[in-house]
């Protein structure tokens, strides 16, 4: 265990960032993931880098679509309200093909909502989350090792697509400390010949942009971009099982949720109900391919989650109404009790999947 | 012999600006200084949301396309991304950068980011076809200002260099005008010393051209240089509003 | 017990939060598997500070200490908010020198030791926290002397040697409290 250190979820996102070659963060001061900022202030001045506190959540995003623009890595964080005024930004990197990380620590809404826990930006990260047809790499860790592995994970993922990948976290995450080892393998630095870093008077000029005024132009770039996007889902899609071999029913959660669901789980296992978890990593893509092998194993799919009910038609989505699927929740910054899971186990249990 | 030709740092891609507008004036002098510096290399111009949107057509340095009014934030990001090496600036309208990117344009000449801010002010927006801009007169007839430009009712313009003057941070803010060759002349000496300032590490230097639109202020290019003599002018006078450099040797 | 929930409460101000991320940390130094989750926002400047620190043998659900084994409440909204939530046969440590009324539950074990008061009288006004920690170890059986070192050095910078000193006497003085 010696090589291991005790850190909070924000600081192994921000230790990550860096490891992964990340030198240029800028940010915007805001609860519950100041930490990140406050890490980046305090190291990237010592090793070259440049941490900038914006002006605004909306410079933020702007300076990172900036460097990005020059090929370099670079990311953001900030939580709910934030990453809603960041929302143009993310439209326009996503025109534009640019790769970025961004953190969302996410808290209660909507409006300026709490500061507590929550995963009600779920339909925000994985449906684009601002104006246009477009997706950003959703990725939801459920503990520190992986906020800090999935987000180097992210800075790998953004520059081998060009688009934007997304820590969703929540303030539990953000603000938890567990061991953490940051033994990573360096990631390869992927060539970036589109990036402007001035021309040298060496080739034409590279043009960072998202304006086509040509309607068949535009749509042109926008199928390309979904055939990239189908790439993605066919080959990055992540999760989890947990007791899945021979469950009959399948609790369905990511991040804080899912932890709460596994000793959900476990209690139901000791009381033996056949029940299984599955966890989503990647939000977008979402893990079909996990449900499609459970379809017609399960009577009943639940859906664990810190808001009225977002990820549910995903999974009904991918479960193609085999069964059903019923919601177990807590919003505005509460997180249900593995009680409360275990409470929804058991009534699913008693229904024998009965719609 | 003397030939006139077209600045190495623009593009043959032919401009669409409307006849009369200063823009291709505006472009062709921040071109020349490109050359002159031979910076062309190393230059990274951000484009803005307005008429010049397309400025990344014409410019043969690296472009980038910005959000509206949010060009100073992402020229911060492509600077910092290479302080040593990169040549910044950004080419905004009135709207781009009083209006919808006053609080970028504030605070990157707060921090006194090392960049070169070509403001073009012509009183109106352009692009979506003549609506009242943040410069825009008292009085003056827009699509919507319909009866005028009520400072009632709206408020004033904002005078953007003497705000900025204010500020510690800036380096150099200067406002000029394209309407006779004395004043292009001046016009380019200025743009040329915003540029000089970066390479020298001085800082954030913006210039204000005030610019006439032709189109959308219902004149011929002619009745459009008469009117902004007559009534910008005497609004937006010309002058450097900042030289900290200058200020600092005269001590 | 393969794993303690342990929830750690009082003011804002009190090293609430050293105290269970020294638990953590002396944990992980005995190949524990831990999580530490404080509460967060306002109530860090001056209200109440909780945190849950979770110990165990196998990987750690929910890091939310919802029903703790042991409970240490550093002042009297703390005790009144979470002495029915402590599991049955559970443990509670409170400070008795700002806590002045007893614990109403009969199925659980309680220790009221005077940290505040203790930490006074031993001119280290500010550790009453770990006077308390040094109890919960010695109840525990816990006040490995290798491991509380190893712990107190991770969360004690070691520009600050001469508090490492005073956090190993405060817990010293908690474990010797009788």
């Amino acid at each position: 265990m010696a090589d291991k250190v005790l850190m909070k979820g924000n600081e192994a996102i921000a230790e990550a960032a860096i490891l992964a070659g990340c030198r240029h963060y800028f940010g915007y001061p805001i609860t519950p993931q100041t930490e990140i900022a406050a890490y980046m202030a305090k190291k990237m001045p010592k090793i070259g880098g440049t941490f900038l506190q914006a002006e605004s959540e909306i410079a933020a995003i702007n300076m990172v679509y900036g460097v990005s623009s020059t090929g370099k890595r670079v990311m953001t964080s900030s939580s709910s309200p934030g990453i809603s005024l960041k929302g143009e930004g993310l439209s326009y990197l996503a025109g534009a093909d640019l790769p970025a990380l961004v953190v969302n620590v996410q808290r209660g809404g909507p409006g300026l909502g709490g500061i507590q826990p929550s995963q009600s930006d779920y339909f925000q990260a994985t449906r684009g989350g601002a104006h246009g047809d477009f997706k950003m790499i959703v990725l939801a860790p459920h503990s520190v090792q992986e906020m800090a592995e999935l987000t180097v994970k992210g800075f790998d993922l953004a520059d081998k697509y060009r688009m934007t990948a997304m820590i969703l976290a929540d303030g539990t995450m953000g603000q938890m400390m567990e061991p953490v080892s940051l033994d990573f393998a360096a990631s390869e630095p992927v060539a970036k010949p589109w990036a402007t870093t001035g021309t040298k008077m060496e080739r034409e000029h590279n043009i960072v942009n998202s304006l086509f005024l040509q309607p068949d132009e535009l749509e042109k770039v926008n199928f390309e971009r979904y055939e990239r996007y189908k790439v993605i889902e066919e080959n990055e899609a992540m999760y989890e099982e947990y007791m899945m071999e021979d469950a009959e029913y399948c609790v369905v959660a990511f991040g804080i949720a899912a932890r709460v669901s596994k000793n959900a789980v476990a209690e139901a296992r000791k009381k033996g109900i056949k029940v299984g978890l599955i966890r989503p990593i990647t939000l977008w893509p979402f893990p079909t391919a996990a449900f499609a092998k459970t379809m017609g194993k399960i009577k009943e799919y639940i859906s664990v989650e810190l808001s009225m009910g977002q990820m549910i038609e995903d999974v009904r989505l991918a479960t193609e109404c085999s069964a059903p699927v019923t919601l177990c929740n807590r919003v505005g910054g509460m997180i249900p009790s593995p009680e409360q899971v275990l409470a929804a186990i058991e009534t699913a249990a008693k229904n024998g999947g009965a719609k | 012999m003397v030939v006139f030709d077209k600045p190495h740092a623009l593009t043959d891609v032919p401009l669409h600006y409307c006849p009369g507008c200063t823009h291709g004036i505006v472009h062709r002098l921040v071109a020349e200084a490109i050359d002159e510096l031979g910076i062309e290399g190393r230059t990274i111009g951000i484009a803005p949301v307005g008429c010049s949107v397309m400025a990344y057509n014409y410019f043969n340095c690296d472009m980038i396309e910005a959000a509206h009014g949010r060009a100073p934030a992402v020229a911060t990001g492509v600077k910092r991304s290479d302080p040593e090496n990169n040549i910044v600036f950004t080419y905004q309208g009135d709207g781009d950068l009083a209006s919808i990117g006053m609080a970028e344009t504030v605070h990157a000449a707060a921090r006194n980011e090392n960049i070169t801010v070509i403001f073009i002010n012509n009183a109106i927006y352009g692009m979506t076809g003549g609506q009242m801009a943040p410069t825009s007169l008292p009085g003056q007839v827009t699509q919507t200002s319909p009866y005028g430009r009520d400072p009632k009712h709206c408020g004033f313009p904002v005078k953007v260099c003497e705000m900025l003057s204010e500020l510690d941070g800036p380096e150099y803010l200067e406002r000029v005008t394209v309407n006779n060759v004395k004043n292009v002349r001046a016009a380019k000496k200025a743009i040329k010393k915003a540029f000089q300032n970066q390479i020298e590490g001085k800082g954030f230097s913006l210039i204000e051209v005030v610019s006439t639109c032709p189109t959308n202020w219902g004149l011929t290019p002619q009745a459009a240089l008469k009117w902004l003599e007559d009534n910008m002018l005497p609004y937006y006078p010309l002058g450097v509003y900042k030289d900290r450099s200058a200020k600092e040797e005269a001590k | 017990m393969s794993t303690k929930q342990i929830l750690i409460s009082g003011f804002g101000g009190q090293g609430i939060l050293f105290a269970g991320k020294f638990l953590a940390y002396k944990g992980l130094i005995d190949d524990k598997q831990v999580s530490w989750l404080p509460s967060y926002g306002p109530e860090m400047r001056g209200g109440t500070a909780s945190c849950s620190v979770i110990l165990s043998d196998e990987p750690v659900g929910s890091p939310i200490v919802s029903n703790p084994d042991i409970l240490v409440a550093m002042n009297l909204p703390s005790l009144d908010k979470y002495e029915s939530t402590v599991a049955p046969g559970g443990i509670i440590l409170a400070d008795s020198t700002l806590i002045d009324r007893k614990v109403e539950r009969d199925d659980v074990t309680v220790y009221y030791v005077p940290a505040t008061a203790l930490a006074g009288e031993n001119g280290i006004a500010t550790l009453a926290n770990m006077i308390i920690t040094g109890k919960l170890l010695s109840v525990l059986d816990d006040f490995n002397e290798e491991s509380v070192r190893a712990a107190l050095s991770k969360v004690v910078s070691a520009k600050k040697a001469n508090l490492y000193d005073l956090n190993l006497k405060a817990m010293q003085i908690g474990a010797d409290f009788k």
